[in-house]
């Protein structure tokens, strides 16, 4: 359905991301995890045809069939809804302050599917019920702010449902939320999933949401995609050096705080912090931080190693293994 | 040797009206904080858990003494902050400060940060020094003495982050209270910081009242647990004990929240 090969996206000289390769078919849920400045909702807005005007876009992003990656403005309007639709972090700042939210939802469905205004209200309340709004007919003549956060951002994915998009790209949907408020969400984007049959790219710094609503994982650190795979298996025996680091600094709710003798424990970090887009390292992007560095990983880029059927890391240490 | 907690917080209860829904009619009243208690004592923390509207930044404001309770009481080394004088709670304002989630809405854009850290020495009415404890503080988080010519802009959210603590502990207080400090961070960076909040803590034997949502962050911080709902405390207890056999269906579903796999 989607299939992105070796695409990149340039900023002058510096590759923000680097030769992106992906398939995401029908019924898919994939995470896409890192930390900012990984790439991540850039190759969200590569996905919707919405990357800023002063990007290059090099390789190949088709889009049932079509290369999109070249494609004009209004190419991408036809896809955008129909194809793919995006739930973003912050809901009251995606929806108009002085618009009911009633208004929001119709209006895709008025502009994309040529509906009348009594039917596309119909739908608007059926999709309401779908994402879980109690008292519908109430809730769409109201305003943004007389939700709740964790409403506001079902009102949003049943704007993003409007159009019945084959893709749906949720770029941390639940950051803004409170913890069991986001829990619903999350379930609820992986209930939608299933039973749509609809492909999701749930975009994601918190490693628990995602492990929660997703099938597959791809973990992106400075512009590259460094490992990939089923998300318990990545996420239960991470391969690259970068995965078990994020998986080190996140504390563990049955660890304590402190050791038998009573001092406190420190959490495993990685050291230094990500680099900026002109100051890459030239071979892997993570050398400098990384615990395991081999010679050539500061001046050699490691290729994407696959390990399993649908499973790899891009570091030299799979293949110093392969040698041995 | 005293007995004196460093902070005792009793029976603290604080009501806000809301705009009037008739003319007719009183105006409602919310209840955001009701009977909350804790003590601590330095060097210890206590991790204060809930959702928006739990009740848990206005525990903060009131431990800040940035306004009053409509009942009970806040004391500080054994003196109730909110039955001083504004002279009074001025000087012993350097004993307690906070650290907020936005480390970039609460530094001056405009305003070189060696100025910003300074600010709580200025406004206890400090002048000598203040230089070599700028430096001092910055080396304190990790960051060098030359950065405090630099603009907040110039810095990444972490560091950013290490700014706002390096300007809460220039007054060498003894107790921190931490509103959802590294919620906005990334988990490397996260890890980062919370090891340089506990590094503090046993170098500089800092009390710490330390919010969030996020039970694994608590988990790994905190020594105990005080879990608000409504602004009623739910549950509290040795962090240990809470975490490991949570009574109330809340913090289960916190917990759940938490947890990386499912």
């Amino acid at each position: 359905m989607i299939e992105l090969s070796n695409l990149s996206v340039h900023f002058g000289h510096a590759a923000a991301l680097r030769d992106a390769n992906l398939v995401i078919e029908r019924g898919d849920r994939l995470g896409v995890v890192g930390e900012s400045g990984s790439g991540k909702t850039l190759l969200a807005l590569c996905l919707m045809g919405m990357a800023p005007d002063s990007a290059r876009l090099t390789g190949q992003l088709s889009i049932d069939g079509q290369d999109m990656a070249r494609a004009a403005e209004r190419d991408w309007q036809r896809l955008r809804s129909r194809w793919v639709a995006m739930v973003f972090q912050e809901p009251m700042a995606a929806l108009n302050p002085l618009r009911r939210v009633g208004d929001t939802v119709i209006e895709p469905m008025l502009l994309h599917d040529g509906l009348t205004r009594r039917a596309a209200r119909d739908r608007a309340l059926s999709l309401f019920e779908e994402v879980g709004i109690p008292d519908p007919d109430r809730r769409l003549r109201q305003f943004p702010h007389e939700m709740s956060g964790g409403q506001r951002q079902r009102v949003l994915i049943a704007l993003a449902l409007a159009c019945n998009p084959m893709l749906l790209i949720a770029d941390e949907p639940t950051t803004a939320l409170d913890a069991n408020v986001a829990l619903r969400i999350t379930d609820l984007l992986q209930r939608l999933a299933r039973e749509r049959e609809m492909a999701l790219v749930f975009i994601s710094h918190d490693l628990a949401a995602v492990a929660r609503a997703t099938e597959d994982i791809v973990v992106m650190y400075a512009g590259d995609m460094v490992e990939r795979g089923r998300t318990a298996a990545v996420l239960g025996a991470p391969v690259h050096p970068y995965t078990k680091g994020l998986l080190g600094a996140r504390p563990d709710v049955g660890v304590a705080g402190r050791n038998a003798d009573g001092k406190r424990r420190r959490l495993p970090t990685i050291p230094g912090s990500v680099p900026p887009l002109q100051g890459l390292p030239e071979g892997c992007r993570f050398a400098g931080r990384c615990p395991v560095e081999l010679p050539q990983c500061a001046t050699q880029r490691p290729a994407f190693t696959q390990t399993e059927v649908a499973r790899g890391a891009a570091c030299h240490l799979l293949t110093e293994a392969r040698h041995d | 040797m005293t007995d004196v907690p460093l902070l005792e917080v009793r029976n603290l209860t604080r009501h806000y009206k809301l705009p009037r829904q008739s003319l007719l009619r009183r105006a409602p009243v919310l209840t955001a904080l009701e009977g909350a208690a804790f003590s601590l004592r330095a060097g210890e923390t206590l991790g204060v858990v809930g959702e928006s509207g739990s009740g848990k930044s206005t525990l903060a404001r009131l431990i800040m003494a940035f306004e009053r309770p409509d009942a009970g009481e806040v004391l500080f080394q054994g003196r109730d902050l909110h039955g001083l004088t504004a002279e009074e709670l001025r000087k012993l304002r350097r004993g307690f400060q906070m650290v907020f989630q936005d480390p970039f809405g609460s530094l001056n854009p405009r305003r070189r940060i060696g100025w910003s850290i300074a600010e709580p020495l200025r406004a206890n009415g400090e002048t000598e020094n203040i230089t070599h404890r700028v430096a001092e503080a910055l080396e304190q988080v990790g960051l060098h003495p030359a950065d405090a010519g630099k603009y907040p802009h110039e810095f990444s959210g972490g560091q950013r982050q290490r700014i706002a603590i390096a300007r809460a502990i220039i007054t060498r207080p003894a107790l921190l209270v931490a509103d959802e400090a590294v919620s906005a961070l990334d988990v490397s960076v996260q890890a980062q910081i919370l090891n340089l909040l506990m590094d503090l803590q046993d170098d500089l034997g800092l009390g710490m009242v330390f919010i969030s949502h996020d039970l694994a962050v608590v988990a790994s911080i905190c020594d105990r647990v005080l879990v608000l709902q409504h602004g009623k405390t739910l549950e509290s207890g040795p962090a240990a004990d809470v975490l490991r056999a949570p009574k109330h269906p809340y913090t289960k579903t916190l917990l759940k929240a938490a947890g990386v796999r499912p």
